[in-house]
Formats: structure tokens, sequence, C-alpha cells
């Protein structure tokens, strides 16, 4: 049995942040025991994701304009068990650091080759792969001059409902680091270095593709699932 | 091991989290509508809820509308209530709450805060609005 870390996650009240001061609960959180609803959760490898809806290059007309790049990697749990048939969703922005959605008004080119959303489901190894370009980095209004580092938002289910987590995998060595306050809510440096991927030049594809690696851990399990009544 | 942080969905999480039929988990179901409001009393336009429970199974996700309003249908809980789950754009970490649709919820949560569980019922749909801050704030879990 595996205690989620309460230092690994970023505090709800993280002022740097500013979206946090209106965002998070003044009263405190209240413990709450595992029961069947923490200790199950919805399997949705059933929703049957197309062949290359982990292709992010591949799903218009063209290709789209970038770095391409894969990120591969096992999704674990808290004991080190591969975490097997569960779906990972991803979304970014593209190569020039713009999101493909109606709020997004920073005034780098569209990519009309570039959705830039992705999902997949792990294997009977626990490991996922994603095809797609690097994002860019991009400008934001929380505090003067303030840019994002590149990142890919990832989204994991687990087995159990207590395990879901959504996170953003960070590219070895982007400058911006210490200026973000998001990447900084994370306050320990050893454990902000968990979001970052690590290049790999085995996992790079000659003549394709840069090749990264992104191991994520979910917390758990707590003990054995209960089964489901029906 | 070494878990994972938590981060933020982001503003722009309407482009990877929401499915067509991501809101319906039994179309025969009840309907659960609700907006959520920030410290302000602003509505959260860029939220997403989920849903869970496990008999019947009910996992549901509906990100907010440009009003914050979110929806799903789900068939009646046995256990009277469901697990939400939000991430919103300013949430560093998901919280957790749950909607009751039968009775209200007990120890441990406070008598005078157990109100803020319990959905409204409003013709055929029930009502949910959730709050981050304020006199009414929602009660979240630490699950």
């Amino acid at each position: 049995m595996t205690q989620s870390d309460a230092n690994v996650h970023p505090r709800l009240d993280s002022p740097d942040y500013r979206s946090t001061t209106l965002r998070h609960p003044k009263q405190p959180l209240i413990y709450l025991p595992h029961g069947p609803a923490e200790l199950t959760g919805p399997q949705l490898d059933e929703l049957r994701c197309g062949e290359l809806d982990n292709d992010l290059t591949r799903q218009h007309a063209g290709e789209p304009i970038g770095e391409r790049m894969t990120v591969s990697g096992g999704l674990l749990d808290g004991d080190g068990r591969p975490v097997r048939d569960s779906l990972i969703e991803i979304w970014q922005a593209n190569a020039a650091g713009r999101y493909a959605h109606r709020w997004d008004r920073w005034p780098a080119p569209l990519d009309p080759n570039f959705t830039g959303a992705g999902r997949t489901v792990t294997d009977a190894d626990g490991r996922y792969t994603f095809t797609t370009i690097k994002p860019g980095p991009y400008p934001w209004g929380n505090h003067p001059n303030a840019w994002r580092p590149a990142h890919i938002h990832f989204s994991l289910m687990g087995p159990q409902f207590h395990q879901r987590l959504v996170t953003q995998m960070y590219f070895p060595s982007d400058p911006l680091f210490a200026y973000d306050p998001i990447f900084q809510s994370v306050r320990d440096p050893k454990i902000r270095e968990r979001m970052i991927a690590r290049f790999s030049l085995d996992r790079t594809q000659e003549q394709f593709a840069l090749g990264y690696e992104w191991d994520i851990v979910l917390r758990g399990p707590q003990e054995t699932p209960i089964e489901e009544a029906h | 091991l070494n878990e994972t942080p938590s981060q933020t969905v982001g503003p722009y999480l309407s482009l990877g989290l929401p499915w067509k039929d991501g809101p319906v988990a039994d179309p025969d179901g009840v309907t659960i509508t609700g907006t959520v409001f920030d410290g302000n009393g602003a509505p959260i336009p860029d939220a997403l809820i989920e849903t869970w429970s496990p008999a019947p199974r009910a996992f549901a996700r509906s990100a907010t509308d440009d009003d914050g309003r979110w929806s799903v249908v789900v068939p009646m809980p046995d256990a009277g209530y469901l697990t939400v789950n939000l991430f919103a754009r300013g949430l560093l970490h998901r919280l957790v709450t749950r909607v009751y649709l039968r009775g209200e919820p007990d120890d441990p949560v406070p008598v005078d805060r157990r109100h803020t569980l319990v959905a409204t019922p409003d013709g055929v749909i029930h009502r949910f609005d959730i709050r981050l801050q304020g006199d009414d704030e929602t009660v979240f879990f630490d699950i």
C-alpha cells in the first residue's frame, strides 16, 4: 500500500500562478477513507482508439510543420507495476506555440495540418507511444513577459478512481523553467524533474523523428480493488 | 516509487478531453446539470467534470461551456451519490467531491456544509452547482 506523497503535488493555493487565487478552496479538504467508488474505476479501453489516434502528424491531408518526435514510456503504479489497458489522452500547441482553440489569441500561425490532440491505450506491458511534433513555447498573461515552457498535456486514468492524474510533460533543459510558476508550483526541484522527458537516441528513428522517453507513475494502488456488484 | 506530480489542465482542455458521447453514461439515466463558480461568483468556462459510480457504472465527462455550465446523463447510483472530479485552469490538482441524488452525506462532512453536496431536483433534472470559494463553498475531499 502506497500513500500519495503530499510533497509531490503543487499546493492548490499557489499565488505566483495567479489563476489559483479565485479557484482554490479555502476550506480544508475533508479526508475520506477509500470505499468502492475510489477503489474501482471506469475501464475506458472499450473506447477503441482509432489506429491513428496516437499519431498527431497524420490526422490531416498534409503533414504539420515542426520537429517530428515520438514520446513513449511506461505507465506505472506506485509499486512499479505496469498499468495496462489504460486510456492516455494528450493535447498540445503546434510548433509555433499556438493551440487550435478558439480562445487562443496569440498571433502565431495556426497549422491547418495540426489539431494537437491524441489518445491511446497502454499495451500489455503498460507502454504507450505518441508521434507528434514538438510544441513551441508561448506567451501568457500571468505576469509581464511570461512564457510557458514547451509542454504536452497528459491525462491518465489508472484502474482506480483515486489514481486519476492530469499533468504536463516538459522537455530537457528548457530555459523557461526558472520563470514558469506552473512548473515551479512543484516545490522540490528533484520532484520537478519527474515531469521532464528524457531524450533518447535509442528511441530516435533515423531519418524520421527524435525520440523522447517519459515514464508516468500514478499513486497507489490502495488495497485490493473491490469487485463490482455485478 | 516516484509519483508524477499533477499540473493544471490549462485553458485549452477542451482540445483534448471531451468526446462526443462523453457526457452520457446511460441515455435513459438522470440528467445532472450545474455551473462551476469561482471566488467572485463568476462562472468558470474552462473546467471539466467527471462523474463515477461503480454500481451501476456511471463514468461521464463534460467540459463547461462559455457560461460555466456542465451536464451529464448517468444511471441512478445504488449508493445515492456519484463521485465527482473537477479540473480547471487555475487548479493545479483535481478536486474531488460528491453529488447526492438521494439522501445526504454523513460524517465526516460537517452538518452545516452537507447541503453543498446535495443536488436540487428541478423537474426531471437535478441541479448541482459547484462553488470553489465563498459562503457556500462546496465540500471537497482528500481521497
